[in-house]
């Protein structure tokens, strides 16, 4: 997508705390433009504070971060984080989507108004385009007959497909996905997963996807990135972590996932 | 004691129920107005936004209505403000009732699940665009509620502008009562009034909120 030839996503030295809880200690991450990175670790381990971090929902308080060469977070002289002015930063977070394990859709829309809401209002695009746009996304997650139900009357699953619909009608370079199959029903899981794995083969989008499904790790994505006490202990390609991880931790914490 | 049918009684107390509904109706309005206010205030962003809205609230939730209606309608013309008394009235109900509707709006905006906020500044709502097309439009269904007991306390709290010589139906009522000592069929009549006009309030609201809920999860706590 970008045609430099510096990593999309640059991630330097990032640290994050609450209180006195060290959550991220010091992240180090190049990710270049198209590229579906699974994230896997054990609970605690910072996977969803760093997307979090990512999508300008914490503030980190050390290091930087550049998505295409633009700084996203940037370092004073005492290495403290600075944001961009607020309208270069509003830019760039536009870039960047999000879907979260708990759907949060708009429960006083319809289906269709929570895909347009953010077109109309963010980007200015016109109802008419947005809903004809909105309809595409709809029927490409499988849900547009679905389109003028309120979010009360669906399945989690339906739920998680329309927020997945809603966060690409904003046209993303970058999607983020915390857990998002782990409050569904387990019958409805592959269906999600299919779809992530759909999105990703096309390499529109930057994919980073915290999950606990192993084999999805292994077979979908280009990359993982093993989580531990809140730094990246290993990063490779999905065969080389599960067939012979470097880290004694990385084999315990496989061993265990792959055991239940 | 008399207890000749009340029915010479209903025209000059039908007018002093007219001065009820009418600092009732005008109290409600400054009552909301205030709530929103007050209520988007306590959860601003912005400090001193904030520091008014408490200091607001703190103000007319810990003193007395009535003392706070002497305050408006003897103490204000002193400082060279003579209020009449129906507009000194309205002001001190509302002004009242709005530090607590103030409370119910603060309340039902912080209720509204924090996903909710985080999923509209993932999309690139600004702040605002959050407040007002997101957080807000799911409060207001929670706010009713706690809102209709807010004005039917209003509406009872209206007898006490009688003190200031308002001529409403409590007013009325005790002009009456020492005219002709008719105390059981006037207070009755009283009683019966101040009931069906509560009455039509909380159904009010109850239909209000039914309407503002057709088709929507409640409260939008779980979507
Ligand atoms: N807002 C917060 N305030 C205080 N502590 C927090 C906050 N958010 C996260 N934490 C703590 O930071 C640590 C890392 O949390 P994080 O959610 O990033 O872990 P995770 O790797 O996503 O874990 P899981 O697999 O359980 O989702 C945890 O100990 C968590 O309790
Ligand atoms: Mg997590």
């Amino acid at each position: 997508m970008t045609d430099s030839p510096e990593p999309f996503i640059q991630i330097r030295d990032l640290h994050k705390s609450f209180g006195d809880l060290k959550v991220l200690q010091g992240i180090n991450l190049d990710i270049p433009a198209g590229e579906m990175v699974s994230v896997i670790g054990p609970s605690g381990s910072g996977k969803s504070t760093l997307l979090r971090v990512l999508m300008t929902l914490e503030r980190p308080e050390q290091g930087e971060v550049l998505i295409g060469g633009e700084p996203l977070y940037s370092m004073d002289g005492e290495g403290h984080t600075t944001l961009p002015p607020k309208a270069q930063f509003r830019a760039l977070r536009n870039r960047i989507g999000m879907v979260f394990q708990h759907f949060n859709l708009f429960p006083h829309m319809t289906v269709l108004r929570n895909v347009t809401e953010a077109p109309v209002r963010v980007l200015g695009v016109s109802r008419k385009d947005a809903k004809a746009e909105a309809m595409k996304y709809l029927d490409e997650v499988g849900l547009a007959e679905k389109a003028d139900a309120y979010p009360a009357q669906l399945s989690g699953g339906q739920k998680q497909r329309v927020a997945i619909a809603r966060a690409l009608a904003m046209h993303p370079e970058i999607m983020l996905f915390d857990e998002i199959t782990s409050a569904l029903d387990p019958e409805l899981v592959g269906g999600i997963l299919a779809l992530l794995d759909r999105l990703g083969k096309r390499k529109e989008m930057t994919m980073l996807i915290v999950t606990h499904h192993m084999n999805f790790a292994r077979q979908s994505s280009d990359r993982v990135l093993f989580f531990d006490g809140g730094v990246i202990l290993e990063d490779g390609k999905p065969d080389d972590i599960f067939t012979h991880p470097t880290h004694d931790r990385t084999r315990e914490f496989l061993k265990s996932v792959l055991e239940v | 004691m008399s207890f000749a049918p009340p029915f010479d009684l209903l025209p000059p107390l039908l007018v002093g129920l007219g001065k009820t509904l009418q600092l009732t109706a005008g109290g409600i309005l400054l009552c909301v107005l205030l709530a929103l206010f007050a209520g988007l205030g306590k959860v601003s962003g912005i400090p001193p936004l904030r520091w008014l809205a408490n200091i607001y609230v703190e103000i007319f939730r810990g003193t007395s209505a009535l003392v706070q209606l002497f305050w408006f309608f003897f103490v204000l013309p002193f400082f060279g403000v003579s209020l009449e008394p129906m507009l000194a009235g309205i002001l001190v109900l509302g002004l009242n009732s709005g530090a607590y509707g103030a409370e119910v709006v603060r309340g039902a905006i912080q209720a509204v699940s924090h996903g909710q906020k985080e999923a509209a500044t993932a999309l690139g709502f600004t702040p605002r665009q959050t407040l007002w097309r997101i957080l807000l439009p799911q409060a207001v269904v929670s706010m009713l509620p706690p809102m209709s007991n807010v004005f039917i306390e209003l509406l009872k709290n209206s007898a006490l502008v009688s003190v200031i010589s308002v001529h409403d139906l409590t007013f009325v009522a005790q002009i009456h009562r020492a005219d002709s000592l008719r105390t059981t069929a006037i207070f009755s009549i009283v009683l019966v009034l101040y009931f069906a006009v509560a009455q039509g309030l909380s159904r009010g609201m109850s239909f209000l909120e039914k309407r503002l809920s057709r088709g929507r999860d409640l409260g939008g706590v779980k979507a």
